[in-house]
């Protein structure tokens, strides 16, 4: 409970919920999202970098071995999934696997620590989970929406991108409505990419913030709902990633 | 729930770390996995063939032993069997050798013999001329019966 003047239920959760930001309008910038979400990024994949640039055959460390690890359960799933040659499916991924789940892990820092610790730096508000953030989810999911389309077009050409996009499924006859089919098909995936996230992490951190409402009961609830959302935090972030490799490789595939 | 410019940072923290992946995370990677692969697939199949070989060399060491023995049971029977001849042509040689002494040896006995035989002879006819002369005293004249006497001598 950071900040002394509104001690009312929906007070302390719109405090949470609140991102720090600056400007104005559109022009509105989630500093807590950016922030976190890039520092965990860089830790992650400049930490990650760093390890492979000088990585062993012959005597792999511990982290190297983590690394690994993690590293081909995703290229497996990858593979399983894609049966195209891509550079770049692997390592999409990959990214999208542990950044996921970093930011999904913040999650399990107590709601109030970050907030607390920061409010007496003077900063009042700080959302430290940015996968509760659509701003993230979404630019994620319309990411891999753009590779999604340029790699169709890459690996059907234009034409056969096109002819798919208006012949798929009711054949050439009923052009307008395969286009129309087309659409929503595609719409439907960054939205339900991203707000799956979203909402699976924003409905987390809710609960967080509920009982930590509860005062001396949150002691014995947090732990138990804490364990579970590791749960959540892996499967969310397998799920992105899977739907992602699935999404390409529907992409890069002739439909028929 | 409020959609504004955090996107497209968020987009480019997200294309930044997919480019950091794609360059280089996966590549070293990957290709550190593969070349242990590799190594452990080389290793296993060097081990294969040096136990291969192992069980030639074996082989072929316990050819090797039984042609040793067999070619020094053919060197030991030879030796053997020269030894063996060897020995008969001493036994041969000795034998001649002992043939041709006991022949010179016989040789000289029959000719001392003759030569004995000679004189007892020679000396026979001395003894019975002088017994003679003693008995018949002056009537026998010894060069009147030399010729008699040496037709005796050559009749003993």
């Amino acid at each position: 409970m950071a900040s002394g003047e509104a001690l009312t239920t929906s007070g302390y959760i719109v405090h949470h919920l609140t991102n720090l930001s600056v400007g104005q309008g559109f022009w509105t910038f989630h500093l807590d999202s950016l922030i976190v979400s890039g520092l965990l990024g860089l830790f992650a994949f400049v930490g990650m970098a760093k390890l492979a640039s000088r990585a062993s055959v012959t005597n792999p460390g511990k982290m190297q071995t983590l690394v690994e690890l993690i590293v081909s359960f995703v290229d497996q799933q990858a593979k399983d999934t894609y049966h195209g040659r891509s550079p770049l499916v692997t390592p999409l991924a990959i990214t999208i696997f542990i950044w996921v789940f970093l930011m999904n892990a913040m999650d399990l820092i107590p709601v109030d620590f970050l907030p607390v610790l920061l409010g007496f730096a003077g900063v009042h508000y700080f959302k430290a989970v940015p996968t509760t953030d659509p701003n993230l989810t979404f630019a994620m999911s319309l990411t891999v929406f753009a590779i999604m389309l340029v790699m169709g077009v890459k690996v059907k050409g234009v034409g056969g991108f096109l002819h798919e996009v208006f012949t798929v499924p009711f054949g050439a006859k009923l052009a307008p409505l395969n286009l129309l089919f087309r659409i929503i098909e595609d719409v439907a995936k960054p939205i339900s990419l991203s707000l799956r996230l979203f909402g699976n992490m924003y409905a987390g951190e809710m609960v967080f913030i509920l009982i930590a409402l509860m005062g001396i009961w949150q002691l014995p609830l947090a732990l138990p709902w804490a364990l579970f959302h590791i749960l959540i935090i892996t499967l969310q972030a397998f799920v992105f990633m899977m739907l992602t490799i699935v999404y390409l490789s529907m992409a890069s595939e002739s439909h028929g | 729930m409020n959609i504004n410019a955090t996107l497209f940072g968020e987009a480019i923290w997200f294309g930044v770390f997919i480019w950091i992946t794609m360059k280089y995370v996966w590549p070293p990677l990957q290709k550190a996995m593969a070349d242990r692969q590799k190594m452990i697939a080389d290793g296993l199949a060097a081990g294969e063939r040096a136990k291969h070989e192992l069980e030639l060399a074996g082989k072929r060491s316990a050819d090797a032993l039984r042609d040793a023995k067999a070619k020094s049971a053919e060197i030991v029977t030879a030796a053997e069997k020269r030894a063996a001849q060897m020995v008969e042509e001493a036994k041969q040689t000795a034998k001649v050798e002992a043939d041709k002494v006991v022949a010179a040896a016989k040789a000289e006995i029959a000719q001392q013999v003759e030569h004995a035989r000679a004189e007892l002879r020679g000396r026979l006819a001395d003894l019975a001329v002088a017994g003679a002369e003693r008995i018949l005293k002056r009537e026998v004249d010894a060069r009147a019966h030399a010729e008699m006497l040496a037709a005796l001598k050559q009749e003993l």
